[in-house]
């Protein structure tokens, strides 16, 4: 059909100029390569998960290196682990769970269209995280300052296992590949967390301004399955990194 | 298919049990368990509690079969990462290379 083919071309440069809004059930938000909202929502969604798989595969060679080192040295990991800060640790993993929780109270809360609400867990979600890279500050601090920054990364501040009370079995010299892959995960970690306090702050500057609500909301809900993600890891890492040699030391 | 709105006291019987499962972590760490026994615990926990979390807050459990998929994918090509990797270092002991 030639003629309504023109026309159908004609009606896509029109809406592309003009977008979805002079359309009668079209939302502004609506892109005009979709269908409906609800396509448009599902394919926003989708595309999220297909890169949480990519962030999967890319934790996963960690927590393979980090598999293979500790079954070769575990007596060592478990010496190098008991020097980390159980409380800090234990504090953190309390914080990024409760702000995984605030930010499904803010995807719920634009669902539901409590602005309000959706403000609100937001900012305390935003709180949250900046808390928990806070005490991760403090716990990198703490490490500095008892030499335990691998390698020759700090100058003048080599890596000293001294401080470091060995288990029986731990040899001094493989103490510092925990540390080094504990900077890895949790430093890759810290550096999710800054893109998604990057994000929140985002989404909430838009929701303050009124962008999203219970017809559009899609931005909120994938950056809420980023957040997750982050959770996700973290609470891998925390019994991984912090619990693993606690019942060893008397 | 139409969104599905997770009621808010799922969200905090979810976050209950993510800080129940916190604690356990902690206190199972603390004990002195038998041979590997301390980390199949804490792992364990960690995969229920990560469940929790991808079901609900995620939405997993009421989103379509493609993100079920999608994710069911991760796990599958995590699985071939460690399975292949392990099997070659955690052998090389059986024989005098």
């Amino acid at each position: 059909m030639p003629v309504r083919r023109k026309e159908s071309r004609n009606k896509l440069a029109e809406s592309y100029t003009i977008g979805h809004e002079n359309e009668e059930h079209g939302h502004p938000a609506l892109q005009h390569h979709f269908e409906n909202m609800e396509q448009q929502r599902e394919a926003s969604t989708l595309g999220m998960w297909v890169f949480l798989v990519t962030e999967i595969m890319f934790f996963g060679g960690m927590f393979l290196a980090y598999t293979l080192y500790r079954s070769k040295y575990p007596e060592a990991f478990a010496s190098a682990s008991n020097h980390l800060d159980l409380k800090l640790g234990a504090i953190n993993t309390v914080v990024l769970i409760l702000s995984s929780f605030t930010m499904a109270m803010a995807v719920y809360s634009t669902q539901i269209g409590k602005r309000r609400n959706q403000i609100i867990s937001l900012v305390l979600t935003l709180l949250l995280g900046i808390t928990f890279l806070g005490i991760k500050a403090v716990e990198y601090h703490q490490k500095y300052v008892d030499h335990l920054i691998p390698g020759r990364l700090i100058p003048l501040r080599p890596f000293d296992a001294s401080g470091v009370h060995l288990l029986p079995g731990a040899a001094k010299q493989n103490v510092e590949m925990f540390y080094w892959i504990y900077f890895a995960m949790t430093g890759m970690h810290a550096v999710h967390m800054i893109i998604g306090i990057g994000l929140i702050s985002v989404i909430l500057f838009l929701s303050w301004r009124g962008r999203y609500g219970p017809e559009y909301h899609n931005p909120v809900e994938v950056s809420g399955l980023y957040w997750h993600f982050v959770d996700i890891v973290w609470i891998f890492l925390f019994p991984l990194l912090y619990l693993l040699g606690r019942h060893l030391e008397h | 298919m139409s969104e599905h709105i997770v009621p808010v006291r799922v969200y905090l019987a979810i976050f209950a049990a993510l800080m129940l499962g916190t604690a356990i972590t902690i206190w199972a760490g603390l004990q002195d368990f038998p041979g590997p026994l301390n980390v199949i615990i804490a792992l364990t926990i960690a995969v229920i509690k990560a469940t929790l979390v991808v079901l609900y807050f995620m939405h997993v459990r009421y989103s379509s079969r493609l993100i079920w998929v999608i994710f069911a994918s991760a796990l599958f090509w995590m699985g071939i990462l460690f399975a292949l990797t392990l099997s070659d270092y955690w052998t090389r002991s059986w024989f005098s290379l």
